[in-house]
């Protein structure tokens, strides 16, 4: 009793503003950077203590990307956003509390991690999966995200469609390509996580596309030498674009910590936490280090091939798009 | 709106009403005003409110973008779905409800207060737990699964999957709805029956049936419409695919992903009214019916 009134009090204090001595920080995440952000949480307390001799609480919390934004924009007090769509971030600057030039703000388009997408294959590879031709072949079975519903299924359908272009293809033939792809779908994840459920424990379909750092934590959940993991010749680079909260920091006053926090994701050591969870560091000197991990494979980016997410996002996935005329229009 | 208070509540408590209303027809107790006045407050800032809200939200499209948003090919095929499978699950809890409810009241058998808790356990359980239990199970390599599908019968992410989701979670209302009709039967009227020579079947359909439809009705909108509104069962087991698989809520969830916030409350209004409209038309049919036999009986 007497300790639930404490944290009262000390959750008064700290909405009231600086008359507590350690401030609290609230990190507004994806579902799979959980496991990250706790390793580099860690981290980070220590040496904001050992810098500046402050103690910090830092809290997190997680949902799907867009979910998050939404609860921001909606009103949670977040003081900083990490996520895995830049058109999350996005949302929430056109919302008015993220800053507009966000991504400026820190280095590599403010995203101090980036990822790809990859296949996971069933162990031995049967049946000689190399690239992102041998998903739309028949008799093949590819388990992805849907588009609609997850940040994963966007970047597997761009990459796909990108892949096809890369090879030369018209506007018309990456479409023709993208839709054989799907009609190889047995079943749309809503999710990432949903997906390798479907592929892992319900053993669906002959290959799963998915981020490179979801590839590590399938050996971590279900054992090394279940599957394989195999990298096609080009795929996409996905940006996990992070930012400050201006709403939140101007009320609770945690500017400097917050604009602290994402500045030590470019540290070495913050890039080298990112690494072991198997996301791509800005750094290129961490990221040729760990080169074991990081195959080093030819990678566009949205911008080159789309303009934007967010143009990327008109044309293929709002509704009468181009991906709903894939299951429309047969 | 008010037939609405006016059919949910008689539904709700469709035999002490009556039992009441027989024996005294003036009110008996005090306080009318007050009462009803808490309960268009308490309706209002539960209910109405709420709903308003959403209606308003809608309101940012114009007619011709709510149009689109609500009639595109994948949003009618969901619609069929979610409301073609409400239907069929609620039909079959209906018949299937129906017996366990019999079996519960008329049998003695041991571990029937097993038996019974155990109905009540789908209200309790995490519908995205009754989701994956039942993927796991109906699945290619599941273990009803592993039999099914070499026999060519394919659950887990078809639409038949979607509708043994939703006859899981609708399974309690039926019974529980019945089950106090059933016990409430007045016995003599069935050995009045046999005494003057009806068979079986007879006095199942002119002694029993009239007695309990209106609960059987009842139970079935409850779990019709709990299944329209479905969502973490149904995602898991359904394989969400667009033209086939995928139910209006999920549709919806995709609209917020993309920060539709006007699209998915047009939906979920098309949704509400739609349900609205069959709740209504089934508590029509149970004031007909309670009115058709109460003229027979």
């Amino acid at each position: 009793m007497t300790s639930k009134l404490k944290t009262l009090l000390a959750a008064l204090a700290l909405a009231t503003g600086g008359l507590a001595s350690s401030q609290t920080l609230l990190n507004g995440s994806y579902d799979v950077a959980r496991e990250f952000y706790k390793d580099y949480n860690a981290a980070f307390i220590a040496h904001y203590k050992k810098t500046t001799g402050k103690d910090v609480k830092i809290d997190q919390s997680h949902a799907g990307s867009s979910a998050v934004a939404r609860s921001v924009a909606d009103g949670l007090d977040a003081d900083v956003v990490t996520m895995n769509t830049s058109t999350d971030v996005e949302f929430l600057a056109n919302a008015g509390v993220v800053a507009k030039d966000w991504a400026k703000r820190f280095p590599g388009n403010a995203s101090p991690t980036t990822s790809t997408m990859l296949f996971l294959v069933r162990n031995g590879n049967p049946k000689g999966i190399k690239d992102w031709d041998d998903l739309t072949k028949p008799g093949i079975q590819v388990i992805v995200v849907n588009p609609k519903t997850g940040g994963n299924g966007r970047y597997t359908y761009l990459a796909a469609w990108g892949y096809a272009k890369k090879k030369g293809a018209t506007d018309a033939q990456a479409a023709e390509f993208v839709g054989k792809l799907y009609k190889n779908v047995p079943v749309l994840g809503k999710g990432g996580r949903d997906a390798t459920t479907a592929f892992l424990q319900r053993n669906i379909g002959d290959v799963l596309v998915t981020f490179e750092s979801e590839v590590v934590s399938v050996n971590k959940e279900f054992g090394e030498g279940k599957v394989d993991a195999v990298y096609p010749s080009i795929s996409i680079l996905a940006e996990n674009p992070v930012a400050v909260v201006e709403r939140t920091v101007a009320k609770k006053g945690t500017a400097v910590l917050a604009k602290a926090y994402l500045d030590y994701l470019y540290s070495d050591e913050g890039q080298e936490i990112a690494a072991k969870h198997a996301m791509r560091p800005y750094s290129q000197a961490i990221l040729k280090k760990n080169a074991a991990v990081f195959k080093p494979i030819q990678l566009f980016t949205v911008q080159e091939m789309f303009g934007s997410l967010s143009e990327a996002q008109k044309v293929h996935f709002n509704d009468g798009g181009q991906f709903d005329k894939l299951y429309t229009v047969r | 709106m008010s037939a609405l208070i006016s059919g949910a509540s008689s539904a709700g408590v469709a035999l002490p009403q009556r039992a009441s209303a027989k024996r005294t027809p003036q009110r008996v107790l005090p306080g009318f005003r007050l009462t009803l006045g808490y309960t268009v407050l308490y309706l209002s800032l539960i209910v109405l409110i709420p709903i308003t809200a959403l209606f308003f939200k809608t309101f940012t499209l114009t007619w011709e973008q709510f149009v689109f948003a609500v009639t595109s090919p994948r949003v009618m095929a969901s619609y069929r779905l979610t409301f073609g499978a409400s239907l069929i699950a609620a039909l079959v809890n209906l018949v299937f409800g129906l017996l366990l409810a019999w079996v519960l009241v008329r049998y003695k058998f041991p571990g029937k207060k097993i038996v019974d808790a155990l109905v009540d356990l789908p209200f309790a359980l995490p519908t995205a737990v009754a989701g994956i239990s039942l993927t796991a199970l109906l699945a290619g390599n599941g273990w009803l699964g592993q039999y099914l599908e070499p026999m060519g019968i394919k659950l887990a992410f078809t639409p038949a999957g979607v509708v043994i989701a939703l006859i899981f979670v609708g399974m309690p209302f039926v019974v529980r709805t019945v089950q106090p009709v059933l016990e409430d039967a007045e016995k003599e009227l069935e050995e009045a029956a046999t005494a003057l020579g009806a068979n079986r079947l007879q006095i199942f359909t002119k002694v029993i049936f009239p007695h309990i439809a209106p609960a059987l009705l009842t139970g079935f909108a409850m779990a019709f419409a709990r299944a329209i509104g479905e969502y973490g069962s149904v995602i898991f087991i359904a394989g969400n695919m667009p033209m086939i698989s995928e139910i209006t809520p999920l549709i919806i969830i995709g609209k917020l992903e993309q920060y539709d916030y006007a699209g998915a409350t047009a939906v979920a209004v098309v949704m509400l009214v739609l349900s609205f409209v069959l709740l209504l038309v089934i508590n029509a049919l149970q004031t007909w019916q309670r009115r058709h036999t109460g003229a027979s009986s």
